[in-house]
């Protein structure tokens, strides 16, 4: 199991557990349970857990699948700079966040799945994991005219054809330097 | 979408029928709790009255998923509605208005079955009860196992890092144990049969206060709990799954000769082993472990040769466990590790002799199903075995490096040589797709284009470079064998299926009697 990188699946749970954080806290405020309130919050955590686990970071080894839309939220995560780069400090933000909402019976479960999150991040933490962006790749833009070394070496108008010698093969990128004569020294590219 | 229909029509009937079946008894145990007279008090004291709102066998990985979803659907349902019932007997414990709730909530515990409210005292939080009783303590933990194992099994982890999925999965063992022990506390209460024979909820309900005169007729209630249901539902597919378990183990003690190691190029190992009692179709697959690398780890592998020789498989390294097992193989000095083979299971590239024309599309290492059926072909001929209803294969083998093609080339110019000599040469019409091409490539396919044989690979058809059209390919099989069924079975990525099952559904013609595609996939 050495390849494994545990803050992805931590990330998985993570955004699981901000789920249930926020469906645990509005089935507490819209029912109105005693200490509804904390399922307030819970829906308030629950939000900020996941808008920051949404990006994905970038593997180490391989490619990494991007979540559908994620690179508003990467630009912002990004900001943060160490706060979200570092696994120890997400591992204790998110068992800070849990703690509250263990108080509330609606939201336990919530607390629970998070605490466990924490405690991948903290694994992966551990094993000098960290968070990177997935920056998208700046378009190669070819350069106009970069690929033109030398004028044509004998645009026309061109003597007639029995003045001219025929070029013998065709051009399948195995040139033979010609029996033409150029009046400028011409570079052939050799692929 | 009328061809979609014909392909998939049992999928889809099975489906609607299982959905409705799960609809049906959601619905007939809504109804029951809702409107039977059983649970009269205890709709009264959670206050519903007051309230208005009162909710393949090839395909087995596809439905395997679709119950977990269904699991997942229902489980939030269960602890949603589980959360409301709690919250609303503790406020029926607290209310001090004499209602019928209250009255009901002070119902005193000592006697064992007069009491309907769990919850003992006022100062009681839910928290407490949820985990001091039986199904709100198993509730909590195998809820916690469910979502570990639906995490870990993401496509993404899934496919990244196999093994996190794995060993995380088999906590269902949790789960399903938990789950047959959640309902053994009978939280779920209701009035006896004998109780409503003294006290009817429609006659005494209204003079809850005169339950404890003695010359009422109305004699206060008792109660009893739900028995636990769930073991019903586990039982069979447990007993299935042990019993697989078990014949699991019991093929796998027996002993698997491995009689030859070949290493290819591209990374890709060939075993050839022997067996006793091992017998296979063609297109078959058999899980591989290898106990010296894991023990508890088992893969699939397509067998890649015909029934009429000795199995073998060929292996790609993909992963953790692939690149494992080849690099112990590539020890020449050490002895060669045992291995375990559990099989052969089944795939759709059986049916391939079912169809008059057949259209194989392998990707890389998925060629490894049509390498066995173009291997059992070769022995078919070889045995002037005529019999065979499939009268003409299309093959395409799309690669992307130039190593793959030695897997299976001898295979090829073989079968090339056996049908020139029957003079059958109209059978077999296979392309080679190179995709991982460069002008080196197409350079030195320029410079021997007037060569018979194609340089890179030895064989008459020359290799083609680029990815192939379908379009094109479909209408010159479909103009050729107009009045036709014909199967298109692809071993390769998704990107892939999609395109081929759009052209099924485009060159099927609407008329049933001229030319239909199936198409058929199977992949890992």
């Amino acid at each position: 199991m050495g390849q494994i990188e545990w803050a992805m699946w931590a990330n998985e749970q993570a955004l699981a557990s901000g789920l249930i954080l926020i469906t645990g806290g509005i089935v507490a405020t819209a029912g109105q349970f005693t200490q509804w309130y904390l399922g307030a919050y819970s829906i308030a955590a629950g939000v900020l857990v996941c808008l920051l686990e949404y990006p994905r970071g970038k593997r180490s080894k391989g490619s990494t699948m991007e979540r559908c839309g994620q690179k508003y939220l990467t630009r912002v995560v990004k900001l943060f700079g160490p706060l979200t780069r570092n696994y120890y400090i997400r591992a204790f933000l998110h068992l800070g966040l849990a703690v509250p909402a263990g108080f509330l019976l609606a939201t336990i479960l919530g607390t629970a799945c998070l605490a466990i999150a924490s405690g991948i991040y903290l694994l992966a933490a551990i094993r000098g994991e960290q968070w990177s962006p997935i920056e998208p790749k700046p378009k190669e833009r070819p350069q106009i005219g970069g690929t033109i070394k030398q004028p044509p070496s004998n645009p026309p108008p061109r003597p007639p054809a029995e003045a001219r010698k025929k070029p013998s093969e065709e051009a399948a990128g195995v040139p033979t330097g010609g029996p033409q004569e150029n009046p400028m020294p011409v570079n052939d590219e050799v692929v | 979408m009328g061809n979609w229909v014909v392909n998939h029509w049992f999928s889809v009937l099975f489906l609607v029928a299982w959905l409705g079946l799960n609809v049906f008894l959601f619905v007939h145990a809504f109804l029951s709790f809702e409107k039977a007279t059983k649970y009269y008090y205890t709709r009264q004291i959670l206050g519903f009255y007051r309230s208005t709102l009162r909710k393949q066998l090839d395909h087995n990985l596809a439905f395997h998923k679709l119950v977990g979803y269904m699991i997942c659907l229902h489980t939030a349902i269960h602890i949603i509605a589980h959360l409301f019932n709690l919250e609303r007997y503790s406020r029926s414990r607290q209310a001090t208005d004499g209602s019928l709730a209250s009255i009901l909530s002070n119902l005193p515990h000592q006697e064992n079955y007069s009491w309907l409210n769990p919850i003992q005292s006022p100062n009681t939080t839910v928290v407490y009860v949820t985990f001091t009783s039986i199904a709100g303590l198993t509730g909590v933990i195998i809820t916690v196992a469910l979502v570990l194992m639906v995490t870990s099994a993401m496509e993404f982890i899934r496919r990244s890092y196999f093994e996190v999925f794995w060993y995380t999965h088999h906590i269902f063992i949790i789960y399903f144990i938990g789950l047959g022990i959640h309902g053994l506390g009978g939280i779920v209460w209701g009035q006896t049969e004998e109780s409503m024979a003294e006290n009817h909820p429609h006659k005494c309900a209204e003079f809850f206060d005169k339950w404890d005169d003695p010359a009422s007729y109305c004699k206060p209630p008792q109660f009893e709990g739900l028995p636990a249901e769930s073991w019903k539902w586990i039982l069979a597919p447990g007993i299935l799954y042990i019993f697989e378990r078990i014949l699991r183990f019991y093929r796998s003690q027996q002993k698997v000769v491995i009689t030859k190691v070949v290493m290819h190029p591209s990374k890709v190992l060939e075993l050839q082993m022997h067996k006793h009692g091992f017998s296979m179709e063609v297109g078959q697959y058999i899980f591989v472990n290898c106990p010296s690398i894991s023990s508890l780890e088992r893969h699939p592998f397509t067998l890649t040769s015909a029934p009429e020789e000795d199995f073998s498989i060929h292996i790609r390294a993909v992963g953790d466990w692939t690149e494992n097992l080849i690099r112990t193989f590539e020890q020449q000095y050490s002895p060669v590790p045992r291995i375990q083979v559990d099989g052969p299971f089944g795939t759709v590239s059986e049916d391939v002799f079912q169809y008059e024309v057949a259209v194989l599309v392998g990707a890389g290492i998925g060629v490894t199903p049509f390498a066995s059926i173009l291997k059992s072909i070769w022995y078919k001929f070889q045995h002037t075995d005529h019999n065979l209803k499939t009268q003409k294969i299309y093959f395409y083998w799309i690669c992307r490096e130039m190593g793959a093609f030695a897997w299976f080339n001898d295979l090829l110019a073989s079968l090339e040589q056996e049908m020139e000599e029957l003079g059958k040469v109209g059978f077999l019409n296979y392309r080679l797709f190179l995709t991982g091409w460069d002008s080196n490539f197409a350079g030195h396919a320029a410079l021997n284009f007037d060569k018979a044989n194609d340089i890179l690979t030895g064989l008459k058809q020359k290799t083609f470079f680029g990815r192939p059209m379908w379009d094109n390919e479909f209408s010159t099989i479909a103009t050729a064998h107009p009045k036709l069924a014909v199967g298109v079975f692809l071993c390769g990525p998704q990107t892939l299926a999609k395109s081929l099952s759009k052209c099924c559904h485009q060159y099927s013609s609407l008329d049933p009697r001229k030319v239909q595609f199936y198409f058929n996939k199977e992949n890992f």
